[in-house]
């Protein structure tokens, strides 16, 4: 118990650092190797095929090394493989109704309020606690229209056709050793397909927990949009304080078919102590959209690069990335970008805030592929350092195979103005809350493109992250 | 004599990172509820130095002397604590907040002035009504505060402030700076709208343009970090007939030396 404080107080304040204490139905012993594949395959009654997958995707990672480009190389190397949990079962079934979760588990998703959210502002909801999925439910004329929302193993039982088309297109399991790593003990996860010209007009949602300590979490989601669709998934993740570390690394994949549009919204609120690797790509087609919203805030170290690959023409991709690095923190994050087909456009905007000896780095590609002509682009990252402890830093890189481009690129780098404090606290305004508004106001080109109920909730989280920052 | 509302007792004051540059060398100055003073005086001779220390700006070290505000001595109090209590500056410079709307902003403030919530009907209504006293557009106060405002634009949206907060002492410094003749009548007539027979106004100003607008009852002359001339509205109308150098001259001094001194 003392660790958990010490780790709290290291931290400081985190209001998603409980655990239940309950025993999970099944834990994998510790490690990584063939047995543990071949074991939980089974018992999610898994297709040959998948099996095969995995067992090759766990070969490849054995070939694969941490990327050469890593910010904080000694942080991956940290990551000791042997010792984590790579399946956790807390319950056996999926259920469609809150009142069939296992209740301690209901009792986080309430504390973390999912269910409140899903009655008032979701057109589905779905929750995953380790390495199930426990919960899924669409609103039910979203159903009668075909919409599937389900977790991904449901959805490999109940669509397996067009699982195994698209499963690993989009990310193959060499991409990257996360990657591999996903796609040979990959877990839970939202599969979603939404049908030609259905358009779902309120989010959906899934959530993922972390309980167990020392435990890996490798969800893994698909999204299919049919021509002329949309769909807003929106994501959320928290987990308990220990004193070791646990290990997220999903892979995500979303293909848009033409004239569909797919915006993914990420409010990640991780412990420090969770490395969080993850792989997130589309493929956005003719006159497709892609937007990925994503705010990365809490954990230990973030490598993240949504991508967006421009495949048919007219086809655009945008990224919204925000990041909050406080105290032993290191978020790198940004975005990817790639223009193959002509008439193609992209926005990439990237806001950073470092606190104490956090640390943020931008780090984007744009590549635009000869014939992709009439490609535009624009690129703007923003960094904010709160005090003379944080560090940030910008890795942009472009190659422009094209020569009828428009390229548009801006950083800045500012500090938390003495003269901006000044300025509110001349008008009354505490110290804090001014050191506050100008935190909220930097990153409000990001958050204004949240849902209300999710720009709010993003506002509070950084605002307890500035709790004592001042001063 | 009215009613003290600011006593500035001997202070001198010096650059909070350089201690060895003293700006303001000794300055004693009363304003009462319902006076306007006009505080003017030569390129360098302290007079933002003045105001903001008046304010608590965080850049500036009281050496010596007193801040007296209603009565109590707030040299050590923070900026936010003085603003509280009824204690406004209008900026030279007003500072861009990007992200923060001025709707936003104006809120905080007048929460924190009054201690208490105010709720979102009450808080429309007189944003509303204080924008039409000066004229403005409702869609100016949806800007983000400071960003992207012409100088005009900034100086309004500081005495859009100074409306809604309704202090007992307004410090204005240099509103009429960078403002064009109509900008500067807009502005003037702004303040002369909201001033009560309670509130105090400490107009700081280089010129004496702004003067023609709003009617001081007193006029000091600061000049190298003292107030060297005091007098009624009649030592403007000097000043803007013969400017700064009989003062200087009268002193030993000359503008030139001033002026490379303050650098």
């Amino acid at each position: 118990m003392t660790t958990n404080i010490q780790a709290r107080e290291a931290v400081g304040e985190y209001k998603w650092g409980f655990h239940d204490e309950e025993q999970p139905l099944f834990i994998a012993e510790k490690g990584l190797n063939e047995d543990v594949i071949r074991g939980m395959s089974k018992m999610k009654g898994e297709p040959e095929w998948m099996l095969e997958q995995r067992l090759e995707a766990l070969a490849t990672f054995r070939q694969l090394h941490d990327p050469t480009w890593a910010g904080s190389p000694e942080l991956l190397q940290a990551i000791d493989f042997d010792n984590i949990h790579y399946y956790v079962r807390a319950t056996d079934r999926d259920a469609t109704k809150w009142e069939d979760v296992p209740e301690y588990i209901k009792d986080t998703f309430d504390k973390l309020g999912i269910p409140e959210a899903e009655r008032q502002f979701l057109a589905g909801a779905g929750a995953q606690y380790d390495s199930e999925v426990v919960y899924h439910n669409i609103r039910e004329d979203l159903k009668k229209q075909g919409v599937v929302f389900l977790g991904m193993d449901q959805g490999l039982a109940e669509h397996e056709d067009l699982v195994r088309e698209y499963f690993g297109t989009v990310v193959p399991a060499g991409d990257n050793r996360y990657a591999a790593l996903n796609s040979a003990v990959w877990s839970g996860g939202s599969f979603i397909y939404v049908p030609k010209g259905v358009r779902v007009e309120i989010p959906l949602q899934a959530y993922f927990r972390i309980n167990t300590e020392n435990m890996g979490q490798f969800e893994r989601t698909l999204i299919i949009a049919d021509e002329d669709s949309y769909v807003h998934y929106v994501e959320g993740c928290t987990a308990p304080i220990y004193s070791t570390d646990s290990l997220h690394s999903a892979v995500v994949e979303i293909v848009i078919k033409k004239g569909a549009r797919v915006r993914y919204t990420t409010i990640q609120n991780w412990s420090n102590n969770v490395y969080n690797l993850v792989t997130k790509r589309a493929y956005a087609y003719e006159n497709a959209v892609m937007e990925w919203v994503d705010g990365n805030l809490g954990s230990k170290l973030t490598m993240k690069y949504p991508s967006v690959y421009l495949m048919g023409e007219g086809a655009h991709g945008e990224i919204l990335s925000l990041a909050f690095a406080g105290n032993g923190q290191h978020q790198d994050a940004g975005g990817k970008i790639v223009h193959v087909a002509p008439n193609t456009s992209s926005a990439i905007v990237s806001k950073s805030v470092s606190r104490g000896n956090g640390r943020t780095s931008y780090r984007g590609l744009l590549k635009v592929y000869e014939g992709a002509e009439n490609a535009s682009s624009t690129v703007r990252c923003d960094a904010l350092l709160l005090d003379e402890l944080s560090r940030s830093d910008t890795y942009p890189t472009m190659e422009v195979d094209e020569e009828r481009v428009q390229i548009g690129h801006e950083a800045s780098v500012s500090k938390l103005g003495e003269d901006q404090l000044f300025y509110l606290m001349a008008r009354g305004i505490p110290e804090e809350e001014a050191a506050k508004m100008v935190v909220n106001g930097f990153v409000e080109p990001i958050v204004k493109e949240l849902p209300m109920e999710y720009a709010i909730e993003l506002n509070r989280l950084i605002e307890l992250q500035m709790e004592g920052s001042v001063g | 004599m009215s009613e003290p509302i600011l006593e500035v007792r001997g202070l001198q004051v010096s650059i909070a990172d350089k201690p060895e540059i003293h700006i303001v060398k000794g300055v004693d100055l009363t304003v009462g509820r319902g006076e306007v003073h006009a505080l003017m005086g030569p390129n360098g001779s302290g007079k933002s130095t003045l105001a903001s220390t008046i304010a608590g700006s965080p850049s500036y070290s009281v050496d010596a002397g007193q801040i007296l505000f209603k009565g109590e001595d707030v040299t050590e109090w923070s900026a936010d604590k003085r603003a509280r209590n009824g204690l406004f500056l209008s900026f030279q410079y007003p500072t861009p907040i990007p992200g923060v709307t001025m709707v936003n902003l104006l809120r905080a403030a007048l929460q924190a002035r009054r201690g208490q919530e105010v709720p979102a009907r009450e808080f429309l209504v007189e944003l509303r009504s204080t924008l039409g006293q000066l004229k403005m557009d409702e869609s100016f106060a949806r800007r983000y505060v400071n960003d992207g405002f012409s100088g005009g634009e900034k100086k309004r949206a500081e005495i859009l402030q100074l409306g809604m907060l309704k202090p007992d002492l307004a410090i204005l410094d240099e509103t009429d700076s960078g403002l064009d003749v109509d900008a500067l009548r807009t502005v003037a007539e702004g303040v002369n709208a909201l001033r009560t027979a309670e509130m105090g106004i400490l107009l700081i100003t280089h010129y004496e343009r702004i003067l023609n607008y709003i009617q001081p009852d007193f006029v000091h002359v600061l000049v190298n970090g003292r107030i060297v001339r005091s007098g009624d509205a009649s030592l403007a109308k000097q000043i803007e007939t013969t400017g700064y150098d009989p003062i200087l001259q009268e002193l030993g001094l000359s503008r030139e030396k001033e002026e490379a001194a303050a650098r």
